[in-house]
C-alpha cells in the first residue's frame, strides 16, 4: 500500500506543471487566440521563479516571479499577434525560441545553486490519516492550487457573463465586435492569463518539482500542455482526466521498467502519449460527437472602426 | 532602415577580419557544444577543459566555441562557420556530429578535426573517447559495499553499448561483493529531462533500491536521492553540491588534458589522424573523491582504480557469462577486446530484464 501512496504522489508532482500550463492555455484558446508558445513561456518562468526564490529565500515570491515573466512574455505575443496581427502560429514558435535563449540568459548566473524546495503540506491530524493523508493533505501547495485553478477556470468559463463572453470572442469575434464587446482587449487579458499559467507551471519545476535551474529543464513539457488541451476538446473536466492520465501513465511505465515486466522501453516511453490522445479521442466522440474547438482559434481580427 | 543594418553588419565583418589579421600568428581552435555551457554535465566538461587549454597556451593560441548547435546534418553550417572563421583545429564534441564533422573534413583537407566519442576517421579528423566502463566498475564495487537492500537503481538514457557495458561492469564488480545482488534498470529514453529523470529516481527507491546509479545527464537523481537519504553516483561531473551527504563518487568527464596534448601537437606540426580511447591511465576520465563511505569501502574503491590504472585489472575479465549463464567468446584473450566492449549489445548474468530491441 506504500507504494501505491508513493506512486500517486509521484504522479500528482509530474501532472501538476501540465496541467497549469494547459489550463491557461484552454482560456487563451478559448478566446480564439492560439499561442504555441507555452515552452517558450515556461522556462522564462522557470528561469525567473528559480532566480526570485534563490534571491529572496521565498517559494511563494518565486513564483510570483515565474507568473510575472509568463505574463511579460505573453504581452509580447499579444503585441505581435493581437496588436499588429501578425500571424500567431509564426508569432507563438518565435516565442518559444525567444525564450529558451532568454532563459539561459538569466537563469546562467543561477545553474548549479540550490534552494529549500516549496515544503510539502503537514497538516496534524490530518497528513497522518492513513493511505489517503498525504495524497490529499500532504502535497505541496501547488498541487492543490492546480485544481482550485481548473475548478476556477470551470467556473469562470460555464457560469459567469464574462467568461461566456470570452467564449463568444472565440466562436465568433465579428459578432462579439458588433455586440461592442472589445474583441482585442479580451483577447489580450486571455493572452495574459495563459502567460501567466505557463509562467507559474514553469516555476514549479524549480521551486518544487526538481529544486534546482538548468537550461532547457522544460524539456518539451510546454507542447505536452498544448497537445492536453486540443485532445480535452477545450474542456476543463477532460483536461484534468487528460493531465492526471499523462502523469499516471509516465510514472507507471518508469515503475512497470523497475519490475521487468520485458516490455521495450522505447514503446513505454510512447505510452503516455498514446494512453492519453486514445481516451482523450473516445472521451470527446462519446459526448458529443466530434471537435469542439473555437470557431474563431487563430484567425486574425482587425477591429473596423 | 535595412541599409543601414547592412551597413552595420559590413562594418562589424570588417571589424572582425582585422582583428582576425592582428591575431594571425595565433592559432586558431574552435568547439562545438551540444548543451549550454552551464548545463553541468557533459558540456559544462568540454568548456572546463576548454579553459584548462587556454590557461596552459592562451599566448599561442585563440579559441572559439559555439554552443547549443543541434546534432545531425544543420551542425555541418556552424562546423563549416568556424573553419571560414580561421579555424585550424576544431572539436566537435557529441556522437551526433559525426557525419557533418567528416563532410566539412573532406571538404577542408588543411583544417584538422577532432571529433568525441564517434567511430568514423579521415587523414585530418582524429576521433578521441573514454573508457568510462572502467569508473562504473569501481562504482560496483561501492554500490555492494554500501546497498543495504542488495538492490540497485540504475537510471539508463538509451540501450546503446556504451551504456550497455556500463550497466554490465557495475553489475559484474557488485558481483564480486555479493553474488545475489539485484539491479533495477529504467530507461528514461532521453539524456536530458530533470523531471524525468527524478521521477525514474523515485521509482526505483519506491521499488526498494537504495544505491542510485544514472546515464542521464542532470543532478535531479541525486538531488531525490539526497531527499529520501538514499546513495548515489553523479554523472560527467561533480555533483556533489546536489547531495553532499549522499554522492559515493562521480565518474569526472577530464578533456583539459587530451585537449592540451593535442594542441601542442598541432602547434608543433606533429599532428596526425588518430583513435584515443583512453582510460583511468590516460586521464581522459577521473574519479571524483570518494565520500560518504567507510574507510574499508573506500580502500576497496582506491585498490580497484590503482589496479585498473596499472593495468592489472579489467572490468571484462574472461569468462564474461551472457544472461543464459553461457560464456561469451572472448577475443581480446584475457578479457573481451575492446570492439566487443564498443559494441556490446547483451547483458550479463545475474541482470533480470531484457535489453530493450533484444
Amino acid at each position: 500500500m506504500e507504494l501505491v501512496e508513493a506512486i500517486i504522489l509521484a504522479v500528482l508532482a509530474a501532472s501538476t506543471p501540465l496541467l497549469i500550463a494547459a489550463t491557461g492555455e484552454l482560456v487563451t484558446e478559448r478566446s480564439g487566440v492560439l499561442n504555441l508558445g507555452v515552452e517558450g513561456m515556461m522556462i522564462v518562468g522557470a528561469a525567473c521563479g528559480f532566480a526570485g526564490a534563490w534571491l529572496t529565500g521565498s517559494i511563494f515570491i518565486g513564483a510570483l516571479f515565474g507568473i510575472v515573466a509568463g505574463t511579460l512574455m505573453s504581452l509580447v505575443f499579444a503585441l505581435m499577434a493581437l496588436g499588429l496581427a501578425v500571424n500567431q502560429v509564426a508569432t507563438g514558435l518565435a516565442l518559444t525560441i525567444l525564450g529558451v535563449g532568454l532563459s539561459g540568459l538569466i537563469g546562467a548566473g543561477f545553474v548549479g545553486e540550490r534552494i529549500t524546495p516549496a515544503l510539502h503540506l503537514d497538516i496534524p491530524g490530518l497528513t497522518n490519516i492513513p493511505l489517503v493523508g498525504r495524497v490529499f493533505f500532504g502535497e505541496d501547495a501547488f498541487v492543490y492550487f492546480s485544481l482550485a485553478l481548473v475548478i476556477g477556470v470551470w467556473w469562470f468559463l460555464y457560469r459567469t457573463r464574462s467568461g461566456l463572453i470570452l467564449r463568444a470572442c472565440g466562436d465568433n469575434h465579428v459578432s462579439a465586435h458588433a455586440l461592442g464587446y472589445p474583441v482585442l482587449r479580451i483577447r489580450t487579458l486571455a493572452v495574459m492569463f495563459g502567460g501567466a499559467c505557463a509562467g507559474l507551471a514553469g516555476a514549479y519545476l524549480p521551486l518544487a518539482y526538481t529544486p534546482f535551474f538548468i537550461p532547457g529543464m522544460t524539456a518539451g513539457r510546454g507542447w505536452i500542455a498544448l497537445a492536453l488541451v486540443v485532445f480535452s476538446s477545450w474542456r476543463p473536466g477532460r483536461l484534468v482526466v487528460g493531465a492526471y492520465l499523462f502523469g499516471a501513465v509516465t510514472i507507471l511505465q518508469l515503475h512497470a521498467q523497475g519490475w521487468g515486466v520485458g516490455i521495450p522501453s522505447q514503446l513505454m516511453s510512447a505510452l503516455p502519449y498514446l494512453a492519453t490522445v486514445i481516451v482523450l479521442v473516445l472521451l470527446s466522440r462519446a459526448r458529443t460527437g466530434g471537435s469542439t474547438a473555437p470557431a474563431a482559434l487563430g484567425t486574425v481580427f482587425v477591429p473596423d472602426r | 532602415m535595412r541599409k543601414s543594418l547592412l551597413a552595420l553588419t559590413a562594418g562589424l565583418l570588417l571589424a572582425g577580419s582585422v582583428s582576425a589579421a592582428s591575431a594571425a600568428d595565433k592559432l586558431k581552435v574552435g568547439f562545438i557544444y551540444l548543451g549550454p555551457v552551464g548545463d553541468l554535465g557533459w558540456t559544462y566538461q568540454h568548456e572546463l577543459a576548454r579553459q584548462a587549454l587556454v590557461k596552459e597556451l592562451g599566448d599561442k593560441i585563440e579559441t572559439t566555441f559555439l554552443e547549443n548547435v543541434p546534432e545531425g546534418p544543420d551542425a555541418e553550417r556552424s562546423i563549416e562557420q568556424l573553419v571560414r572563421a580561421g579555424n585550424k583545429l576544431i572539436f566537435t564534441t557529441s556522437f551526433g556530429y559525426m557525419d557533418p564533422t567528416l563532410k566539412v573534413a573532406k571538404k577542408y583537407p588543411n583544417v584538422h578535426f577532432e571529433h568525441a566519442t564517434g567511430y568514423k576517421r579521415n587523414p585530418n579528423m582524429s576521433t578521441y573517447s573514454a573508457k568510462w566502463f572502467q569508473g562504473r566498475y569501481i562504482q560496483g564495487l561501492i554500490a555492494a559495499k554500501m546497498s543495504k537492500s542488495g538492490v540497485l537503481g540504475y537510471i539508463g538514457s538509451f540501450p546503446i553499448p556504451e551504456v550497455v557495458s556500463g550497466i554490465n561492469a557495475t553489475i559484474l564488480a557488485a558481483q564480486t561483493i555479493n553474488p545475489n545482488i539485484k539491479v533495477k534498470i529504467i530507461w528514461a529514453n532521453t539524456w536530458f529531462d530533470p523531471g524525468k529523470e527524478a521521477d525514474a529516481a523515485k521509482a526505483l527507491i519506491d521499488q526498494g533500491a537504495d544505491v542510485i546509479m544514472q546515464h542521464t545527464d542532470s543532478p535531479a537523481a541525486m538531488q531525490i536521492a539526497s531527499e529520501r537519504g538514499k546513495l548515489a553516483f553523479g554523472q560527467d561531473s561533480e555533483m556533489i553540491k546536489f547531495g553532499p551527504k549522499t554522492q559515493l563518487t562521480s565518474i569526472l568527464d577530464t578533456w583539459g588534458p587530451y585537449y592540451i596534448a593535442r594542441v601542442k601537437a598541432e602547434l608543433d606540426g606533429t599532428w596526425k589522424s588518430e583513435d584515443s580511447w583512453g582510460g583511468l591511465d590516460s586521464h581522459m576520465f577521473a574519479m571524483a573523491p570518494y565520500t560518504n563511505m567507510p574507510d574499508d569501502v573506500k580502500k576497496i574503491a582506491e585498490d580497484a582504480q590503482a589496479a585498473i590504472t596499472a593495468g592489472k585489472l579489467h572490468p571484462f575479465k574472461c569468462p564474461v557469462l551472457g544472461q543464459d549463464g553461457k560464456p561469451v567468446e572472448c577475443k581480446g584473450g584475457a578479457n573481451l577486446d575492446d570492439g566487443q566492449i564498443l559494441g556490446m549489445n547483451f547483458y550479463v548474468k545475474g541482470i533480470d530484464d531484457k535489453l530493450p530491441g533484444k
